[in-house]
């Protein structure tokens, strides 16, 4: 949103394409919220979204919502596809701002329905969920876990615990560090006035989820101590990853698994650059940042984008005090037993790609990450697991129609035949 | 009339041809929740409900008016939609 409106109001003509059914990606689409009194109007966050959606809107902004973007047929010219059928998008520069999903780390019974990400959770009940009086666990690691115990408390939740699996130590580290962003200590006052009585544990995760057609109880390890607690819902996410499967498919560098962008956010191929989460995990105000950089310099306002480095050096050095403090312990590869699944499009248990040396090895004997995710869970699942790297990605990028599709078949068969060295 | 226009729009969607009174704004897959189904049996046959509730895991994928694997998440209700989960 930052970065259209920025280009857009250098007067070129700017179009974004969501996936979602409204703008603001995951934090800010708030879509069934606003006809909800409970929701505090002076929250700041809210002030934000609204600021940025306004000036989207006066701008002049061609805003394409639930359009996901399936492939690139050349250079300059996208595919894409929605529930009614396909369409071309031409541009001169591009910018990727595809955001983040969770790490979901697998674990016994956790394909149990209600079992969900914390954030998938949290998206569920944005979109209608009830979640009044139900008893819920959240777990996992990063500040999320925080925010959105809060969200649902707000919403009549009954939040039994909060599992972090980082430590005491590294918390009380990160909250040191936090008073070199007075913004975020504020942030941290008010997440804790919102969650004051739930019990937080640290040092914790869940061990199992129980239940016969959908989620009973979950059994944690509590700093030590494993207690099973009964619950409607469990909401667990080990921080975030970002999607790069677009800017892998456009060819763009990715290092350390983000992608590469050099001081203007421009990428490795010319006239595409990115922002937020896809370059580091950093939040919303970096991703603000960047994507303000990258609308104003796709537009060629480099002294414009100049004056905002500073604020990014500044929110970039948060992103690495997030990575430093909520790095997954090794333990948790410990977690599936060797019937607990993997891969939950193909139902791959863990004992089956235990023996396997790469993701390429494991995907070619088990069809592991090869269903409709297309190992967009278990790619970062066996990444921390086993330490894989997924491979390259290949058209389409998410599934599609074949009538959307098949105007390109031709070339697609010759991508697929180039990638597998078969002529 | 009055207080229909106060009050948020109620939609009926059929889920499994089982009428579900949602208000405007609910996803398809909070509906399949409401209506106490499941989205989908995975290839080994167990219940899945949504995980990722953003599109990306597609473990909520339904059908929605003969349309097949469409992520419930991230489509909204209408009235007289037609909404199959996949067994």
């Amino acid at each position: 949103m930052a970065a259209a409106a920025r280009a857009a109001e250098c007067g070129v003509r700017v179009g974004i394409v969501d996936d979602n059914f409204s703008l603001g990606g995951q934090i800010w689409r708030s879509h069934s919220d606003d006809n909800q009194k409970h929701d505090k109007p002076s929250d700041a966050q809210r002030g934000e979204a609204a600021r940025w959606a306004n000036r989207v809107r006066i701008s002049g902004v061609t805003v394409l919502c639930e359009l996901r973007i399936v492939h690139q047929p050349e250079i300059g010219v996208l595919l894409a596809e929605n529930l009614h059928g396909f369409c071309e998008l031409t541009y001169a520069n591009l910018i990727l701002a595809t955001g983040a999903r969770e790490r979901f780390l697998p674990f016994p019974g956790w394909t149990l329905p209600n079992v969900m990400g914390a954030g998938g959770l949290q998206a569920m009940v944005k979109c209608g969920l009830p979640i009044r009086g139900k008893r819920v666990i959240i777990a996992g690691t990063g500040p999320l876990l925080l925010a959105v115990a809060a969200y649902l408390r707000q919403h009549g939740a009954e939040i039994a615990v909060i599992c972090e699996q980082a430590s005491w130590g590294s918390l009380a580290q990160f909250g040191v560090a936090l008073f070199s962003w007075p913004g975020k200590i504020l942030q941290a006052l008010h997440l804790k006035r919102d969650i004051a009585g739930v019990p937080f544990a640290t040092n914790s995760w869940p061990v199992a989820a129980h239940g016969k057609k959908a989620l009973e109880s979950v059994t944690i390890s509590r700093a030590g101590r494993v207690e099973t607690i009964p619950c409607d819902y469990l909401g667990c996410g080990f921080h975030l990853v970002p999607n790069v499967e677009l800017a892998l498919l456009l060819g763009c560098g990715v290092r350390n698994g983000f992608v590469q962008v050099d001081d203007f956010q421009k990428t490795t191929v010319s006239s595409v650059f990115s922002a937020g989460e896809l370059t580091g995990i950093g939040g919303v105000e970096l991703a603000l940042i960047e994507g303000q950089i990258a609308g104003l310099a796709a537009t060629e306002r480099t002294s414009e984008a100049k004056a905002l480095f500073g604020d990014r050096q500044n929110a970039r050095r948060f992103a690495q005090l997030l990575d430093r403090t909520f790095r997954l312990r090794s333990k948790l590869r410990s977690l599936p037993l060797p019937e607990t699944i993997v891969c939950r499009c193909e139902d791959v248990s863990y004992s089956r790609l235990r023996g396997h040396t790469s993701w390429r090895a494991a995907k070619l004997h088990t069809r592991c990450g090869m269903g409709t995710c297309q190992g967009r869970v278990c790619g970062p699942a066996t990444q921390f697991l086993f330490e894989w790297t997924p491979d390259s990605v290949r058209p389409p990028v998410f599934p599609a129609r074949i009538e959307t599709l098949a105007p390109i078949a031709g070339q697609l068969e010759m991508l697929q035949s180039q990638a597998t060295g078969d002529y | 009339m009055l207080s229909q226009a106060t009050t948020p729009t109620q939609i009926t969607a059929m889920v499994n041809h089982v009428p579900v009174v949602v208000p405007s704004g609910t996803t398809v897959a909070v509906a399949i929740v409401l209506a106490g189904q499941v989205c989908r049996t995975s290839v080994t046959g167990a219940p899945r409900g949504p995980l990722c509730g953003m599109g990306i895991c597609f473990e909520c994928r339904v059908t929605i008016d003969g349309q097949l694997h469409c992520r419930s998440c991230q489509v909204l209700c209408e009235q007289g939609m037609e909404v199959d989960t996949e067994k």
